[in-house]
């Protein structure tokens, strides 16, 4: 506990990169996985390749994706873009599946509806489809976002810090505060990703509250 | 990139004690057993829950969080506790793989509940309405059109185990992950960036593997492979919810 308070302003500054290296993906990786989930969920042949393709992205292990990302990407091995491409590379994987469903959950009469209305297609999918895809959408970012958090951990091995470095740092000095802060401290974060997407989903989709409350 | 690729093609890395098969057969040795030893806890569990709906909640939660644990702190914090009181290989080898057995429960629990839950009510009263027990209905009805889920629940399972397979030879586990940690330390990149094709191509392995297994140890009134009905869903990945980290 002493180790926790002496190094508090460390912890801090680590959480910090991890907030970064685990948040930017998540939202990189929605801003791209939409596109590929509409495209998937409107053309039915390009489904199954789409969401196989994603899902073995999602089989490399993460430890070989950071490793391998300067050879893709032509980045130097310390470079914290390795692990943000990386990341964003989980989280599309982990998504489009999402999107694709999300949106094929909304009822056709809806959409006819809209159509009927006069909404063209790319107005139906922002101002129809998408809002009422939100809680689908929403519970495949709570699973992107607390796996995210979990993996970017993992880079520290190859040398880029953030929370997990205080894993590696306590076991190379076989020390075990460091790695139950750490471990705590990653469980926290988690916790907090989980609940500022519930909230933002709340605040969106205002017609949830009300039916619940009817 | 030519790094990598000298370093894959030398013949001299493909044969010896430590060479490419002998890590890759160490990789899939250690992950094969913990697999099993996960399944053999995860899956009665996991059909008693879905059959019975006995600490559903409990259980669902508790999935959901084990995802939020960071693989590598709990394995850095498993072996400082657990090897000092082991001594020699079992000092890291036992509790690296108490974790890999840890982490793989989860998915495999949440196939296999999710999997009894969701079979189709009208099926269970018909097996019920024929005169079977509890039991009967479990191990005739439900566990075959469970058999999905749960497949996807060990696919994902296993491939977190290779996963954090690899990131364990930090800890000194052997393994594929040693050709990584060790071409870090002395800064081998082709060693390093040649490991992890590796160990990328075996998990697309152990899944294309997977999905195959799944596709004929399913029942086929369940796949659709009578031609006339449409399967469920898309053959190969699970669903967002039983994914593992990779």
């Amino acid at each position: 506990m002493t180790w926790f308070t002496e190094h508090f302003s460390d912890v801090l500054t680590l959480t910090g990169k991890h907030i970064y290296l685990a948040g930017v993906p998540l939202v990189l990786g929605l801003i791209i996985a939409i596109p590929l989930g509409w495209l998937a969920k409107r053309y039915k042949v390009l489904y199954p390749p789409l969401i196989i393709g994603t899902g073995l992205l999602y089989t490399i292990p993460s430890l070989a994706l950071f490793i391998l990302m300067p050879v893709l990407i032509g980045t130097r091995i310390l470079d914290p873009i390795n692990v943000v491409v990386a990341m964003t590379i989980y989280t599309v994987a982990l998504l489009v599946r999402t999107v694709a469903d999300g949106l094929g959950a909304v009822p056709e009469s809806v959409n006819q509806s809209a159509t009927a209305m006069g909404f063209n297609r790319v107005r139906r999918l922002f101002m129809v489809e998408l809002p009422l895809a939100v809680p689908v959408i929403s519970a495949g970012m709570r699973v992107a976002a607390v796996s995210n958090v979990s993996i970017v951990s993992v880079a520290a091995i190859i040398g880029v810090p953030q929370l997990g470095s205080l894993f590696t740092d306590g076991f190379r000095r076989n020390f075990a505060d460091p790695i139950v802060v750490g471990i705590l401290a990653c469980i926290l974060l988690a916790v907090t990703f989980d609940l500022v997407i519930i909230g933002v989903t709340r605040l969106i989709t205002p017609w949830q509250r009300v039916r619940r409350a009817a | 990139m030519n790094a990598v690729l000298s370093w894959l093609s030398d013949t001299a890395h493909w044969s010896g004690e430590d060479g490419i098969p002998d890590r890759i057969l160490e990789h899939l040795a250690y992950s094969l057993v913990a697999v099993l030893i996960a399944a053999a806890i995860a899956i009665p569990l996991g059909l008693f829950i879905g059959h019975t709906g006995r600490g559903r909640f409990a259980v669902v939660n508790a999935v959901g969080a084990a995802r939020a644990i960071p693989s590598l702190g709990l394995l850095f914090i498993a072996v400082l506790i657990l090897g000092p009181r082991l001594g020699g290989d079992a000092a890291f080898i036992v509790p690296c793989e108490i974790v890999l057995v840890v982490l793989a429960i989860p998915p495999i629990l949440a196939g296999a509940y999710s999997g009894v839950e969701e079979v189709d009510p009208a099926a269970r009263d018909a097996a019920k309405g024929m005169g079977m027990r509890g039991f009967e209905v479990l191990t005739q009805v439900e566990l075959p059109c469970a058999l999905p889920l749960i497949f996807s629940g060990l696919r994902s399972g296993t491939l977190q185990v290779v996963a954090t397979a690899t990131i364990a030879a930090t800890a000194g586990l052997g393994g594929l992950g040693r050709f990584l940690i060790d071409g870090l330390a002395v800064r081998d990149f082709g060693q390093m960036a040649g490991g992890a094709v590796l160990v990328a191509l075996l998990a697309l392995a152990v899944d294309v593997v997977f999905a195959v297994v799944q596709r004929y140890a399913v029942p086929r009134g369940l796949t659709g492979r009578f031609g006339t009905r449409r399967a469920a869903g898309p053959p190969v990945t699970p669903e967002p919810a039983l994914q593992a980290t990779p």
